[in-house]
Parts: structure tokens; sequence; C-alpha cells
């Protein structure tokens, strides 16, 4: 079982203005109600598929906020809808990938949460589990080949990732190259069904760094702050020509693996209730308030604002169309793709 | 042939047109780089990039560690940001790491995000057998890919062809996979014109043109077919050869225009049968021109085993001859 | 209670917290082993026609000297120099006969004579399984392949275990617990880490699989789901990489950027060492304390053996485009083939006469199985249709 470590009790903002935590708050409220709204569609039948994410608002935030927008590079992983939401993406556009209308980015082809967006560098991803390390090695390697120095490919993946091989080579290419690349593991304990200790047998994955020859640290993925200092310092890290870094935040999964998944039949309700009393939404909260940094007014006006967001998102891309059957045969390659020519 | 700017032409055999068009998109384009194992001091096991390394440096000639996925992953990686890699699996038998990242990511990366990413990435890498490369070196690996929309496949056979064609694939906007015969690259050497010229991607090319049959192949097999066809000139019978060129897409003009002049069609490939690119062109002849046909198509191929073997009858019953091909030739136009 | 040997004593002691039944059980097995081992290399001892005194622990002199034996009988070290010249003589033989057009093909170990000889000194012939890479050799021939059958896969001949299919040093053998292996880097890895699988399944306790690959291997993706797999079911294996600096024209630093590879070993949670490959002995204890480990249910290991490789990767290399000479006649200065017969001769294990002796004996061997294979004849064409499947191979049924 993860060690998710323990709620914040003090305040240290670690260079953070009042506003910069307001906005991580609103990023963590925003990433619940999208990930609830996801759930709810499903449910009510309007949309196929889902996936959860709640447990992760914090390091995501802490995470996006460390992120350098129209500089760095993320290329994430399907659990991150509050680092897409974080670096740029609007409720909107993840209500068009839900509804996988015409106009989501990649045209409804992919599952929700499959975000892409050059725009907001966002890198596109497939589902498989690592596949988007190298590609994100690759792009860190493009920013040191230009000499952009000041720039970063952020990457994340959950705990289960880390046991591809995919995911080695490219911690291990990355390392040879000292490239611009930050590494971050959410460590959530489960991959789908299967517990970290069937995972691993060294829980702690960033000991791992120092085989690589790299810098490895681990924080608490449930403080928001923690996190922020903790991939700020890598990325500064990254960006100013020091290499990579191998960074590993634990938090917990508290939805089961997406829409399609029962979490029921592989942990028991117990233990998923005993780690929500480590939610780090409401503990933010709480420590927003117990620090004076807003009133319990002021950030349920937000929370409000944030499910009027939601609503008029889920409003405007429902009414949208789907793409078109014709638009299967869009993008195969440049220009017509016929197989016989 | 696109050519732009020909003064003269130069003898070379394959490997050094190969050669020759990798220094030119290095020299031409610094968007350009190369990463594969052993391409850097070594300059590649064929010498394919030799004294790359001095000339453009470690960042640009990339020694990669032994990890072949992750050679083609972080190739995807910097197509997708504006770089234009060239990813080189030491030798075919070794791609098979790398399969995901071909196949699942690389070959859907312009339609998994709508054309917003790209993935223009060239994949280089040497096939073939005759070279007594047991299990391990001298695999044909173009069936496995070529089921797959997303990646082009291109197999050219002579040095102008390499230069045209691999020229192609590095300006193309998608992913190429560039199979180089291994048995070719010194074996077969022939005139390249100078300067810089692309080939279309999906053309085939007509080596020599006759009545009796029509001969579709491509690698090391199509210099076997020509030499199995000039047998059959003595013998006086007139053979059509058609080098493919390209697996993926596939030229069905010519192969068409071709068997409905001579009503006979023989597929002949290293790889083996079953599931080959033989099948796909037999189904194509099949849909298309059936009615055109004197003969049933055949194919000429490997045996369905594994792999041709170290020792040497083991490799010399894998593989065909030009005389094998000359008698599979005689027996179809005597149908 | 049976008389027990050295190991099973240490064996005791190591074991002592896991619980008395246990470790008596261990130690009972462990001895029986060692005897049969000693009585292995003492039958080759025999057939090699080497007289040499029975001797085991070392001296107060050999102490002084700073030779440790690791509690290896005298004929167990010569047994030990007899590979390692004889991987030596065979591996020149490989070579000589490309050069001399005989054979298409050959690939090099030199340099890996300490770690081969010393891992397999530590491997339990009838017991433990190998998975090794295309560089061993060595290991081949210490786990009891003969030179003649080395001849054989030289020539590619039908005698050859796999008919000629595979390139030369691709031995497999069942018999000696020898896996099949292919030319690809790191694919053997996941095959050991099922072969340990296996053994941990049925419970067949004091059994272990050691696995073999060079630095380069340790790049590629199976490599890492290997070891995290292997580390996640304590698995009875060892990961042994024997690191050469080089991976056909690769140097360590573009392979890895932290050289010492065994330091991967904690991120997995199992126990990494590292050891001088060029030194036999502390080859040996390593990989026998790593082997133990496995055997006696301690899960799997990481050994990292630094050696060298003094000759170009294959007869198709020319390492001279990528290193220097200087480089290497560095590296050779610490030979370990002189350095080990000069360690055993110093210590009285041998007699310089003896050294001789075996030396003339090594290379009539490898004389006599050299005209031997190349008589043999090649299989004929209609093997390379059998054992595609266990039964008639046609595609359409």
């Amino acid at each position: 079982m993860t060690d998710v470590g323990t709620r914040p009790q003090t305040l240290d903002k670690r260079g953070l203005s009042n506003d910069q935590l307001l906005a991580m708050f609103r990023n963590m409220l925003l990433q619940r109600q999208l990930d609830n709204r996801g759930f709810q569609l499903n449910r009510q039948g309007k949309v196929p598929f889902a996936l959860g994410s709640e447990g992760h608002e914090a390091i995501q935030a802490g995470a996006a906020m460390a992120f350098r927008r129209g500089e760095d590079i993320l290329a994430p992983y399907y659990r991150d809808l509050g680092l897409a939401v974080g670096i740029g993406l609007t409720p909107f556009e993840i209500l068009l990938s839900l509804f996988a209308r015409a106009e989501d980015h990649n045209g409804g082809r992919q599952f929700p949460n499959h975000y892409s967006s050059k725009a907001a560098g966002l890198m596109s991803f497939s589902s498989i589990l690592a596949a988007h390390i190298p590609h994100a090695v690759g792009a860190a390697y493009a920013f040191k080949y230009r000499g952009e120095t000041g720039r970063a490919v952020l990457a994340t993946c959950g705990d289960g990732t880390t046991s591809e091989g995919e995911w080695h080579e490219s911690m291990n290419f990355a390392a040879i190259h000292n490239l611009p690349f930050v590494m971050l593991v959410e460590n959530n304990g489960w991959a789908i069904s299967t517990p970290l200790s069937k995972q691993m047998a060294e829980p702690e994955i960033w000991k791992r760094a120092a085989g690589y020859g790299m810098p490895g640290r681990r924080f608490n993925g449930l403080d928001p702050i923690e996190t922020y200092a903790v991939v700020n310092e890598a990325m500064e890290r990254a960006r100013s020509g020091g290499g990579p870094s191998l960074i590993e935040g634990t938090c917990y999964r508290f939805l089961a693996h997406s829409t399609d998944d029962n979490d029921m039949t592989y942990r028991t309700r117990e233990m998923v209730e005993e780690y929500r009393k480590h939610d780090p939404v409401p503990a933010f909260e709480a420590l927003l308030i117990d620090n004076g940094i807003a009133t319990k007014e002021r950030l349920d006006a937000m929370r409000k604002d944030v499910l009027r967001e939601t609503n008029e998102a889920t409003d405007a891309a429902e009414a949208l169309p789907y793409p078109q059957p014709s638009d299967l045969y869009t993008h195969v390659y440049e220009g017509a793709w016929q197989p016989w020519q | 042939m696109a050519v732009t700017e020909t003064s003269a032409t130069t003898v070379m055999n394959n490997v050094e047109a190969v050669r020759a068009t990798l220094y030119e998109a290095m020299k031409n384009d610094d968007r350009t780089v190369i990463l594969g194992e052993d391409v850097g001091p070594r300059g590649n096991v064929f010498l394919i990039t030799k004294d790359f390394i001095e000339e453009f440096g470690e960042t640009r000639v990339i020694d990669t560690p032994i990890a072949e996925a992750s050679i083609v992953g972080i190739a995807v990686g910097m197509a997708m940001e504006g770089l234009r890699p060239i990813a080189e699996i030491q030798f075919a038998d070794f791609i098979y790491p790398a399969f995901n990242q071909i196949v699942g990511e690389a070959a859907k990366i312009r339609y998994r995000s709508n054309g917003e990413y790209t993935c223009p990435l060239v994949i280089r890498t040497p096939y073939g057998g005759g070279v007594r490369g047991a299990l391990s070196h001298s695999v044909s690996i173009e069936a496995l890919f070529y089921h797959v929309p997303g990646l082009k496949i291109l197999a050219p056979s002579f040095p102008a062809d390499m230069k045209g064609l691999l020229n192609a694939a590095i300006d193309d906007p998608d992913p190429v996979l560039f199979l180089e015969h291994k048995k070719t690259y010194r074996l077969i050497k022939g005139e390249v014109p100078n300067g810089h010229y692309t080939i279309p991607i999906g053309k085939a090319n007509v080596l020599q043109e006759g009545t009796q049959l029509s001969v579709v192949s491509y690698g090391l097999y199509v210099h076997w077919a020509l030499e199995a066809a000039k047998q059959l000139a003595n013998e006086g019978m007139s053979v059509e050869v058609i080098d493919l060129r390209s697996i993926r897409p596939m030229d069905k003009e010519t192969i068409l225009k071709s068997v409905e002049k001579t009503r006979k069609l023989l597929i002949v490939h290293e790889d083996n049968k079953f599931g080959g690119i033989g099948a796909e062109i037999s189904a194509m002849v099949a849909e298309e021109a059936l009615f055109h046909l004197d003969a049933p198509i055949r194919r000429h191929c490997a045996p369905d085993v594994p792999a041709m073997g170290y020792a040497l009858p083991l490799e010399e019953e894998y593989m065909s001859s030009p005389e094998r091909i000359a008698q599979a030739m005689r027996e179809l136009v005597a149908f | 209670m049976p008389a027990i040997g050295y190991e099973a004593l240490a064996l005791r002691i190591v074991h002592k917290a896991l619980g008395h039944r246990r470790a008596l059980r261990r130690a009972r097995g462990s001895a029986l082993r060692a005897r049969g081992r000693r009585a292995g290399f003492q039958a080759d001892a025999v057939q090699y026609g080497i007289r040499v005194p029975n001797k085991r622990r070392s001296t107060a002199a050999e102490a002084q000297s700073g030779f440790e034996r690791h509690g290896l009988s005298d004929e167990q070290l010569v047994a030990m120099l007899r590979v390692m010249l004889t991987q030596r003589t065979l591996e020149n033989r490989g070579f000589q006969l490309n050069r001399q057009g005989k054979i298409p093909f050959a690939s090099a170990s030199e340099g890996h004579e300490g770690v081969q000889a010393g891992a397999g000194m530590a491997f339990e012939r009838g017991r433990d399984i190998l998975v090794p890479y295309y560089r061993d050799l060595g290991l081949a021939l210490g786990i009891g392949v003969t030179p003649y059958e080395v001849l054989l896969s030289l020539f590619a001949r039908a005698d050859d275990h796999n008919s000629g299919r595979q390139f030369p040093h691709h031995y497999a053998s069942r018999r000696l617990g020898f896996q099949t292996i292919s030319s690809v880097i790191a694919a053997q890895l996941p095959h050991a880490v099922g072969a340990a699988y296996a053994i941990a399944y049925r419970k067949e306790a004091g059994r272990a699989v050691l696995t073999t690959f060079g630095d380069g291997a340790t790049s590629e993706g199976e490599w890492h789901e290997s070891l995290n797999f292997a580390a996640v079911h304590r698995l009875p294996i060892v990961f042994l990489c024997e690191n050469n600096e080089w991976a056909i024209s690769t140097p360590l630093r573009k392979q890895t950027a932290e050289p010492d590879i065994y330091k991967r070993a904690q991120g997995y949670g199992i126990p990494g060492s590292s050891v001088d490959g060029m030194d036999p002995l502390a080859c040996y204890a390593a990989v026998k304390q790593a082997l133990d480990l496995a055997r006696g249910g301690g899960g799997p290991s990481l050994v990292e053996a630094k050696c060298y490789r003094f000759l170009s990767h294959t007869t198709d290399d020319d390492d001279r485009t990528y290193r220097s000479r200087e480089e290497v006649e560095e590296r050779r200065r610490g030979d370990p083939v002189p350095g080990f017969e000069r360690v055993l001769v110093e210590n009285g294990v041998l007699s310089a006469d003896d050294a001789e002796a075996l030396k003339r004996s090594v290379l009539a061997e490898a004389n006599e199985a050299t005209d031997r294979a190349e008589t043999m004849v090649y299989a004929p064409a209609q093997h390379l249709y059998e054992n595609v499947y266990a039964d008639d191979w046609r595609p359409w049924r």
C-alpha cells in the first residue's frame, strides 16, 4: 500500500502568491467537477466511457503551476485531466473530448482524456502505457539540439507505467544526453487492479534515479504546494541545462480506473474510505481558510462558478455534432491515402 | 524520375548510394539527425554513416544504447517537435521490440490527433538473406508491417532508386519504413544521377518489357528475376519484369497494365508466401483483372519456415536463385 | 546428521535467522551438491591427465600472499584455468578459421575468461539453468560444453546442437541446462525469469537460474522488465552483467550515464554487487554468493563483473574504427588468463611445468576437435523444414 503522506498542517507558500494558491485550488475544483461530470454522463448513457483522476488533484494542480505556458511541453497520460486544464485547456475542450464531438482536438477519434493541443504544448498520446515517454525524451532532445534553453519537457505517468521497457529506455537515454526532461510519476498505488506490491518490489520509484545517474526525489502528492516546489525545482534544473530528474509524488486513486472498471472486485470500500480522509481538495480548502488566504464564502463562490462553467461547457459541447462518417478517412497520411496507387 | 538538377551520373553500389543520400540530407537540412546503434565512430555496421560523426558531430549522429523501442520512440518525439530524424535499426531482425512504436504510435500520430501532430520519420533497416546471417540477421519483415495504414514502406533494389526514394522518404510528411536488402549493398552497382532528385513513392518500375509473362518482384529477387528473364530470352521467351520499389502504397496501374498485356502473372519474393506481399497483389489482380488472365497467378516465395538457417544447405534451400526463378517462369509461360 | 562441508556450514550461519529446519534442509542439499561438483571436477582432472594435490583451504602462506581460494580445491582451481585456456584457444581458433575462409563468422569473448570461469564454477551442473548470451564461450565450457561441440557450432555441422541453424556460440543443450538463445540483445532475459518462475512455482529449492548479458543489454526494455518481475516475485535468479565497456562500437558512456550498472539493483529492491571481472576467484565468490542466495529462497541479485573485450565484436567488425590500439594494449595488461596462471603457480597450486602441460593438452584437444568437426557433414537441405511446429507444418490445411 502506498504511503500517501499526511495532510499538510502548516502553510509554507514556497514563493507562490495568494492568487496562485487560489488558482491551484480552482484547478483542483475544476478537475473534481469535470471528473465527476464524466462519470455522471456515462451513467446517464450520454457518453460511453470516462476515466477517473480523483485523488490526483493536488499533484496535478501543483505540477501545472510549475509548467511554463508557451515554453514547456507536457507529455501526459490519460489520468491527467487536472494537468490539462492547469496548462490551459478549457472545460469546453474537456467536454468536447468526453462527447467525442467533431470540434474536439482529435475529432473524436480518441478516448476521452486523450487530449492533444499543439497550441498548449500538449503532445498527442495514446492509451498505451509508456509509449509517450520516448516521445517526451525525443522532444527534449529537440530542445537541446536547437539550443532552446529555458524550455523543458514534463512527462507524467502512473506507477504501473514504470514497469514498461520503454520507460526504462527513455530514462536511460535522457540521462546519457542530459536532456531537459522531468519524469513525474503520479504514484497512486494502483494499476487498474494491480497493487504496487505486484508492480514492483521496491515501492519507492524515485530510488531508480541513482541507477540512471540522475537526481531523484519523492514528495507528498496530496500537497499541491509541495508538489509545485519539487516539480518547479526539477523543471528549473532542466530548463537551465542541469539535466533530467525523476520525481515521484504519492497520491491515491479514489475512483475505479474507468467507468468500465469495478474496483470493489479488488479492493475494499473501507480501504478507499480510509484514503478519502486524506482527500487533497477539502484539505487544501481548509488550509487556505485556516491561513487566511481566502474566506469560506469566497471559496464557495468559486465552487459555484466552477459548477456553472462545467454546466455551460456540458451544454455547449453536447449540442455540437459528431464528426461525419467521411471523417474516418482523413489524416491517414498527408493528402490522399489509397494503398493502391 | 523527377530529376531537378542533373549534370552527370556516378557509378555507385547500394551502400554508397544510401550513404551519399544520407550525407546530402544531413548537409542540406540541420533538422536531420541520425540515431541508431553503432552509427557513430563505427559508421554503422555496413559503413553507411562512415565519417558522419566527424563532420556532423555527436548531437546529430547519435550512437544510441541498445534499445530499439526507444530508438523509434525517441525519433517519433523528435519528429513531433520539429526535427527530421532518420532512425536506424541495425538489422531488421531487431525491429520487433520497436513494433509498438512503429505500428501503435508512429503510424497513428497524424490520425489520432486529427492532423494536429505529424510524424515525418524515416526508419531505415537492412533486411534479407543470402549472406549467412542465420536466424537473426537475415529476415524479411515487410509483411509484418504492410498491413498497417499510416505507414509507408519502400524496398528499392538499385542505387539510383535507393537515392531517389530515400530522398522522397526523407521529404515525406509521414513515417516511412525504408528497407535495404543487405545482400544488394555491395553486389549491386549502377549509375546514380548527381544532384538532388526524388522518385515518387508508390510507382513501380518496368525494368524489362515483355509479352508472355509479367513478373513482379522487389529487393534482391528483382535482380535474380532480371537474370532469369535473360535466360528465358535466350530460349525465345519474352518476360516483363516489374520492380515494385514501393510496397505501401503499391502501384496498381503498372501491374494491371502489364498483366492485361501478358495475361500471366508471377510474383517473386524472398519473404515466405503465406500472408506475404504476393497475397495482396494476387487478390488485387483477381479482383480487377481476372478475365484478362490466361493462367492462374503464381507466387514463387520462400518456404513456410521461421527463418533460413546458418549452415549453407539450410540457407540455399530457403533462398531462391536465378535458375529456380527461371524455372518458375518457364512453367508459367508454358501453361 | 551427515557430515557437512564448508559451504553448508557457511549457509547454516547465514540462514540461522530463517529457522533451524529450513536451514538444515538447505545445508544438507548444499553439501551433497558440493560433493557432486567436486567429484565432477575430479573426473575432469583425471580425464585431462593432470596430477594435482587435493587441498581446499587457504594455507597461512597463501593467505599472506593475498590468495583467497574461496574453498575451492586445487583440482577445481586447475579446472578453472583449463576452461580459461580452452576458451582463449577456441576463441582464436574461430578467428583463424574465419581468416582461412573455412567459416563465415565467429564472435569474440577474449577478456571475459575470468568472469566466465568463475561463474561456470559457481554453476551447479544438473541443477542450475544457464541462460547466457553469445559471448559466453567460457561459460559454455565451464558448464560442460566440450571443445568438439564448440567446433561443431563454428563449422555449423549437422551434429551441432541446433544442426547449424544458428550462429556459432548459440549453443543449446537441455541436458546441460543451457537454454536456447537468439542473437537479439536482452531477448533471453525474460526467458530466464520465466525459468526461475517455473523453479519457484514447483518449489525446487536448491535450484537457480544464472543469466548473463553485456553492458549494452542493460539498456533494453526487456532487461528492465525482467529485473522488475524477478524482484516482485523474489525469483531464484542471478543477473550477471559482463560489463566489457563496449557494445560493438558504443562505449559505456553512451550506453548509460551511470557506469556502475549494479547501482540499478536498489531501484528494483534487490541486492547488487560489483566485482573485478578479471579475477576468476572474486567472480566465483560473488556469483556463488548470489546463486546461493537465490537457491535458498533469498530472491534475485544483480552482479556486475567489470571486464574488457580485447578483440573486435566479431570477425565482421573492425574495432580500429572506434577505439585506439593504446586503449586495448593498456587493458591487455590485465589479461586474466596469464594472470590466473601466475596466481596458481605462485601459490603452488600447480607447477610451471604442469601449466605448460595443461596448455599443450588444451591445444591438442582443440586441434583434435577442429579436425574432427571439420570432417563432419552439413545437415541436409530437408532439415530446413523440421521443427517448425510439433507436427506437420503446412500453413494451408
